[in-house]
């Protein structure tokens, strides 16, 4: 593996107030490599990225970049060297068509000026073709799409430009097995031609599957470079934390009692076109996973049980008892939770502190009429904080400050405060690391114990495997399949997600 | 230590230290350049000009933390001024015209909300509209000619408690009332979250519509406060009073920190943003600069403080 050095960083460092995340830092990417940046949450793998991208601009340091210096005032500038950035969230204008966003900044334009929209939109479906997108169409708004066909077209976008280094940062978060395995052929194509890729995952199979080298960061320093046909998942996995770590989550399967009535039961529920009369019941103590394709209408199913989206028929019992849920207050108040995907979108309060962001949904519980009482709004934030390990220098902090796993955790844990009877989680451990994932299902395990019930969404297999007690696997709407976690296997949900 | 680092990260985050900063600069400048600036008749004087527009502020501020906007409240000012002197011409004694003048803007207000909430208008032309019918039925109930008034309300306007104008001591209770508001109450959290990300306070349980129209109300109240107080201050109601008023109340809302794109802003960033369009208008007085360039000087601060944070936002997003 003798390639030329595409890019080479000399001790980079980038200090943010009361965070040194990045220090004297130096990597080196050789032409045609797909190279693997892996770290726990707020180890500084985004902010690298940003700097590599010309997004932040470094406070120490010099970079090399296809045998020159190079200094990055600005995106555009990165861009017109050659490297093109996917960002953790997601980037899009959600009014405007899946085509202008692709294009965007080079909208094809006639001799007057004025956009050629049939030509682009002929172009986009050229390009989606190329890479395998199904299911999208260039003149759909943004906000029509799921989360992950957003994310399809990020991709999608990226891979319009020209780029010598592509720089994906947790580009499979909220992607199935399916969509995964089509973006790495991509990658494996891309690296045949030539370009290198930088890779950012807490996905261990995907790493191993795809890089052939990988680098760990830990609190914002150099750790190591690995060869991937070297090393192993754990060995990678301890530079990460900087232990050795033994213990691995396995679920405590407490039996669901006989005669227990369900906690929540669903009889012929029909939301729209995306839901068709759904059946399903979860029991105290019970955790049941919702799988299948993107666009088989698992979110739209529990946004319809929460009350997001209108219903167009079926019934709703919680305890048995009949209700009526018209909107996310009545869910919530009923002892629903819901954690919904993406968290950009959907989630984050940006300008508002991490204290203000935990506390959200419970706020009620920490008002007297309607004064909030704001030291006990504090101790409980700081409680989950501590419980679920989130980094940031205090609780004051606006949350769009911390790093992608971090405001995840923050926002999982404004659901768990609310203590619900039915906590329903739609990929609650998006671009959370390794060693929080382990903490994360610890929680979710202990709560089923308490007797919650709780219905899981997540494109994760392993998540699923190791979490659920019973398997639904829904296809076009429907429940196509349930399936005892005994005999659920990658093979059989992808028979019944596809047939 | 550790509470000397608490206390200086503290500090770091108070946004309205530039605000105060650039009043106090504004001060000195203006004093060094007329003597009579600093006179107490003339700080009164100040407190007393800027206070309709500080109040007004606050209203306006809550609205933009919420992610919207009104530009009615100067038309609002003038009808509520005029409904409140045309009740008191019928002999309605002082509290009965007082009370009377703040449900008709909470109607207002309602109006405005429910319009933009249930109807899904765009608030900038639902108060636009607004002011058109504001001013147009003012002007209907006046025939165009002011009102005086002879009764116990125009206290509110030209009443002093001491030394001190009872305007003043009003917009110091509406600015603690708003603070109170904004940092301590249930409602107060839920528009800044509003303003922050609407889908997601949904989802978090919050009654977005039910807020926005609240804040809409509070606005239409204060507007009927305003009303009173310009009013008082001459003893005649004009249909014409707060024309104009809309351009001063954003600008202060916006110098003091709020961003037009909602979830941010302070009261007391807000207030002195009001003082410094009450301080910077009182300046063009003393110094005699020319009404036409005050005109211009007050766009261009308007221009600048609203480029000031859209640049902010650009790269914090960068
Ligand atoms: N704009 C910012 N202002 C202040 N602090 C920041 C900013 N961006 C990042 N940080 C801090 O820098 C550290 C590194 O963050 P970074 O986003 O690079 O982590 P990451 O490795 O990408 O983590 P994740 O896996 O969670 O995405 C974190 O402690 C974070 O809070
Ligand atoms: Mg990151």
């Amino acid at each position: 593996m003798n390639r030329p050095i595409l890019l080479h960083t000399d001790r980079i460092s980038k200090t943010f107030p009361g965070v040194k995340a990045l220090d004297g830092l130096n990597l080196q990417v050789r032409k045609g490599e797909v190279h693997a940046i892996v770290g726990e949450n707020g180890a500084g793998k985004s902010t690298l990225m940003n700097i590599l991208s010309g997004v932040y601009a470094p406070d120490e340091g010099r970079m090399t970049f296809d045998g020159k210096e190079v200094f990055f005032k600005h995106p555009r500038q990165a861009q017109e060297a050659g490297i093109v950035m996917i960002h953790q969230e997601l980037s899009l204008a959600t009014n405007v068509s899946v085509m202008e966003n692709v294009y965007i900044g080079r909208l094809k334009t006639g001799k007057l000026g004025f956009v050629r929209y049939r030509e682009m939109e002929k172009a986009c479906k050229e390009l989606f073709d190329r890479i395998g997108i199904e299911g999208i169409r260039p003149d759909q708004t943004i906000e029509e799409l799921s989360i992950s066909q957003m994310q399809m077209v990020e991709i999608a976008k990226a891979l319009s430009l020209e780029a010598k280094l592509l720089i994906m940062d947790e580009p499979t978060a909220s992607l199935t097995h399916r969509e995964t395995e089509i973006l790495l052929g991509i990658i494996r194509e891309l690296r045949e031609q030539g370009v290198s890729v930088l890779y950012i995952s807490h996905r261990m199979d995907e790493v191993f599957a795809i890089s052939d080298q990988i680098t760990v960061l830990r609190d914002g320093k150099y750790i190591d470079t690995l060869r991937t046909a070297e090393t192993s998942p754990n060995e990678v996995i301890s530079l990460m934390v900087g232990r050795e770590i033994s213990k691995s989550f396995k679920r405590q399967y407490g039996a669901v009692p006989s005669g227990a009535k369900p906690i929540l039961r669903v009889e012929g529920l029909c939301a729209g076109e995306k839901v068709r009369n759904v059946d399903l019941e979860v029991y105290p103590g019970e955790i049941v996973a919702l799988t299948g394709l993107v666009g088989a209408g698992r979110t739209e199913l529990v946004q319809s049980i929460f009350g997001i989206d209108p219903r167009t028929a079926g019934r709703i019992r919680l305890d048995g008892r009949e209700v009526r849920i018209r909107s996310p207050r009545d869910a919530i108040g009923l002892g629903i939770a819901l954690l919904p995907e993406g968290r950009k979108i959907q989630g984050i309060f940006a300008d508002m502190s991490v204290r203000e962001n935990i506390s959200m949904a419970g706020l009620r519980s920490f008002a007297r009429g309607l004064m909030l009482m704001r030291k006990k709004e504090a101790r409980a934030a700081e409680e989950y904080v501590s419980r679920l390990a989130i980094r940031t220098t205090d609780l004051e902090k606006e949350i769009k400050f911390l790093s992608g796993g971090n405001q995840q955790k923050a926002i999982l844990a404004r659901w768990l405060l609310t203590k619900p009877r039915l906590l329903i989680l739609d990929e609650p451990t998006h671009g959370v690391d390794v060693g929080a994932k382990a903490e994360i299902y610890e929680i979710i395990d202990r709560l089923a114990q308490e007797g919650v019930g709780i219905l899981l969404i997540s494109s994760e297999l392993p998540e699923v495997l190791t979490l659920a007690d019973r398997i639904l696997v829904m296809r076009s709407g429907e429940v196509a399949a349930e399936l005892p976690v005994g005999e659920a296997d990658q093979e059989r949900i992808m028979k019944f997600a596809t047939a | 230590m550790q509470a000397l680092v608490r206390l200086a990260r503290q500090a770091g985050r108070q946004k309205e230290i530039p605000i105060l900063a650039a009043l106090l600069i504004l001060c000195v400048v203006i004093a060094w350049m007329s003597p009579f600036f600093l006179t107490w008749q003339n700080i009164f004087n100040v407190f007393r000009q800027f206070s309709v527009i500080a109040i007004l502020a606050v209203g306006e501020g809550l609205i933009i933390i919420t992610g919207g906007i009104d530009l009615s409240v100067g038309a609002l000012l003038g009808l509520m001024g005029v409904l409140g002197a045309t009740l008191a011409s019928l002999g309605w004694p002082a509290p009965a015209v007082f009370v009377a003048t703040m449900a008709f803007g909470c109607a207002a207000g309602t109006l405005s909300g429910l319009l933009i909430t249930k109807v899904r208008i765009n608030p900038f032309i639902v108060t636009l509209g607004m002011m058109s019918v504001a001013r147009g039925t003012s002007l209907l109930i006046t025939g165009g000619m002011p009102i005086s008034i002879d009764n116990g309300i125009t206290y509110l306007g030209g009443g002093h408690i001491g030394n001190v104008p009872v305007s003043v001591i009003i917009m110091f209770i509406v600015a603690i009332c708003g603070y109170v508001f904004t940092t301590r109450t249930l409602p107060g959290r839920n528009i800044y979250a509003i303003g922050n990300n609407e889908r997601a306070a949904k989802l978090s349980g919050i009654p977005t519509d039910r807020m926005k129209i609240m804040v809409y109300v509070i606005m239409g109240a204060l507007c009927a406060l305003s009303g009173m107080i310009v009013s008082g201050t001459l003893d005649t109601a004009e249909p014409a009073a707060g024309t104009g008023y809309e351009l001063d109340v954003i600008a202060a809302v916006v110098i003091g920190g709020a961003s037009l794109s909602g979830g941010k802003g302070s009261i007391p960033g807000i207030v002195m943003g009001a003082a410094i369009m009450g301080v910077l208008r009182n300046g063009f007085v003393l110094l005699q600069v020319s009404a036409y360039w005050q005109v211009v000087t007050i766009g261009l601060v308007i221009i600048g403080a609203v480029a000031i944070d859209s640049i902010k936002n650009r790269s914090a997003n960068a």
